[in-house]
């Protein structure tokens, strides 16, 4: 059987998810970007202690997971959430849920995801993925990166659904449940407590590892690491934070320009100028993380590796820093 | 970003499937528009790989000079680690961490070597006789 669901392809996969599954149980306003934002999904942590395919963790959004929580929560909007320690419980939880009519959503690792292109199959287990259809034993499967729908055996989603290491997803899966229209004016409020949560987020959480603090304390750190680790692991740290920045379910520059889509739409709602001129800000930002990224090459590459390309490596994100900080604050000073 | 300046640069996963980007229209409203890659991205990619295959060979020569058992070999191989491993084998991270060690490795009853073997998809024989392509 086959779920009424439509695949619409997304930049990020945990919004995008977000937009499809809102938008399978009848809540058509949600795009992408305002999932994104009203699930406050920005941020940035480097947590130089977490070595992620040995190099540090960098991020450039929240918590895998915390965008569909927010954004459901904020729009009132139930949430069915399950993990499971057996297999054919897992599988036998899902087929219900899918002859029941619904579309589900599902953590999965990349590395045993057979669809993806090899270069991309790393152990990293937190994508989202959303399950609508089964038949002769095959599973429909909307991925929100891939342009089209794709298919898994169960065998296959198995193995992705129960993927083991960091963030093992333990077969989780979670859909929506709508008690009760989503009206403007919920939407709103989402989007306000969105902005608020993130403006917390990257400006408030003390200590160099998160928000705003983190890209300093970053850049900072960049400029020693010529001397402090030589320049071929220097550079492979780069092109890890060039690859959470840029590779594949961002939406580019580390989704700051999907959160300026979000203030433009935002924009919509509230007809505030002030929006859009805080959006032109993020689109800034996400300029430079670009131009940030393209100076990392030249290191990974090997095209460039003075210690002043690495200064200016740091001077890329310190300025970066500056700008982010003034959105936000510009953000918080807002009545809207 | 512009959506003119919207990389094209051919990668692999864009011969698979086709990225979206936002970006912004002439008018500076947001847009999404489909990348096929970006080079900056994908020599990302291929300096993390690069990396991978230096590790994979230094695990070889350590199992060849027997400084490490051909678990570590594989586990490299799958761009696994201690951790990720012993979530896949079921065995703690003290463990697998000892059965990297040769001394301990030869001992490995066939039970272990099978869970070890079964999670790296080969056959037990490529284990105890380690002699990779």
């Amino acid at each position: 059987m086959k779920v009424d669901f439509e695949h619409i392809q997304a930049a990020h996969c945990e919004s995008g998810v977000t937009r499809n599954l809102l938008k399978h149980i009848g809540v058509e306003k949600i795009t992408e970007p305002l999932a994104f934002g009203i699930g406050a999904g920005l941020f940035f942590t480097y947590l130089p202690f977490i070595k992620v395919n040995n190099a540090p963790a960098f991020a450039f959004r929240t918590m895998p997971g915390l965008i569909f929580k927010t954004v459901c929560k904020s729009l009132d909007i139930d949430v069915v959430r399950k993990k499971f320690s057996s297999k054919e419980e897992a599988q036998t939880f899902l087929d219900s849920r899918l002859s029941e009519g619904f579309a589900v959503g599902s953590q999965v690792g990349v590395y045993y995801l057979s669809y993806f292109p090899k270069e991309y199959r790393f152990h990293f287990n937190a994508h989202n993925i959303v399950v609508f259809g089964k038949e002769d034993g095959k599973y429909f499967i909307s991925d929100p990166i891939m342009e089209n729908v794709e298919i898994l055996t169960e065998y296959e989603l198995e193995r992705v659904r129960f993927a083991r290491g960091a963030l093992a997803p333990k077969g989780q899966v979670y859909y929506a449940k709508l008690n009760h229209p989503v009206i403007d004016e919920k939407i709103k409020q989402g989007i306000k407590k969105g902005v608020r949560k993130n403006i917390f987020n990257m400006l408030r959480i003390p200590g160099p590892f998160a928000g705003v603090n983190s890209i300093v304390y970053t850049g900072k750190k960049i400029k020693g690491w010529r001397d402090k680790y030589g320049l071929k692991k220097s550079g492979l740290y780069l092109a890890q934070l060039v690859r959470m920045q840029e590779e594949i379910g961002t939406g580019g520059g580390g989704f700051r320009f999907m959160y300026a889509a979000f203030l433009q739409e935002a924009y919509m709602f509230f007809q505030n100028d002030e929006l859009l001129k805080v959006s032109e800000i993020f689109t800034k930002a996400g300029d430079l993380w670009r131009d940030a990224a393209v100076q990392a090459s030249g290191i990974y590459k090997g095209r460039i590796g003075t210690q002043q390309d690495f200064d200016t490596m740091g001077d890329y994100l310190l300025e970066i820093a500056d700008v982010e900080r003034n959105a936000f604050k510009a953000l918080s000073k807002m009545r809207f | 970003m512009q959506k003119k300046d919207v990389p094209q640069d051919l990668g692999a996963l864009g011969k698979i499937t086709k990225e979206i980007s936002y970006a912004t229209d002439d008018l500076g409203k947001y847009v999404t528009e489909q990348s096929v890659g970006w080079d900056v991205k994908k020599t990302a990619l291929d300096a993390a790989w690069g990396d991978i295959e230096k590790r994979i060979e230094q695990a070889k020569q350590k199992v060849w000079n027997n400084e490490a058992s051909p678990i570590l070999y594989f586990m490299e191989k799958g761009l696994m680690d201690v951790s990720i491993l012993a979530g896949y084998t079921g065995f703690a991270k003290w463990r697998v961490k000892r059965h990297l060690k040769p001394s301990v490795f030869k001992k490995l009853s066939d039970k272990k070597l099978q869970a070890y073997a079964d999670v790296f998809n080969i056959k037990i024989d490529e284990l105890q006789n380690f002699n990779p392509a």
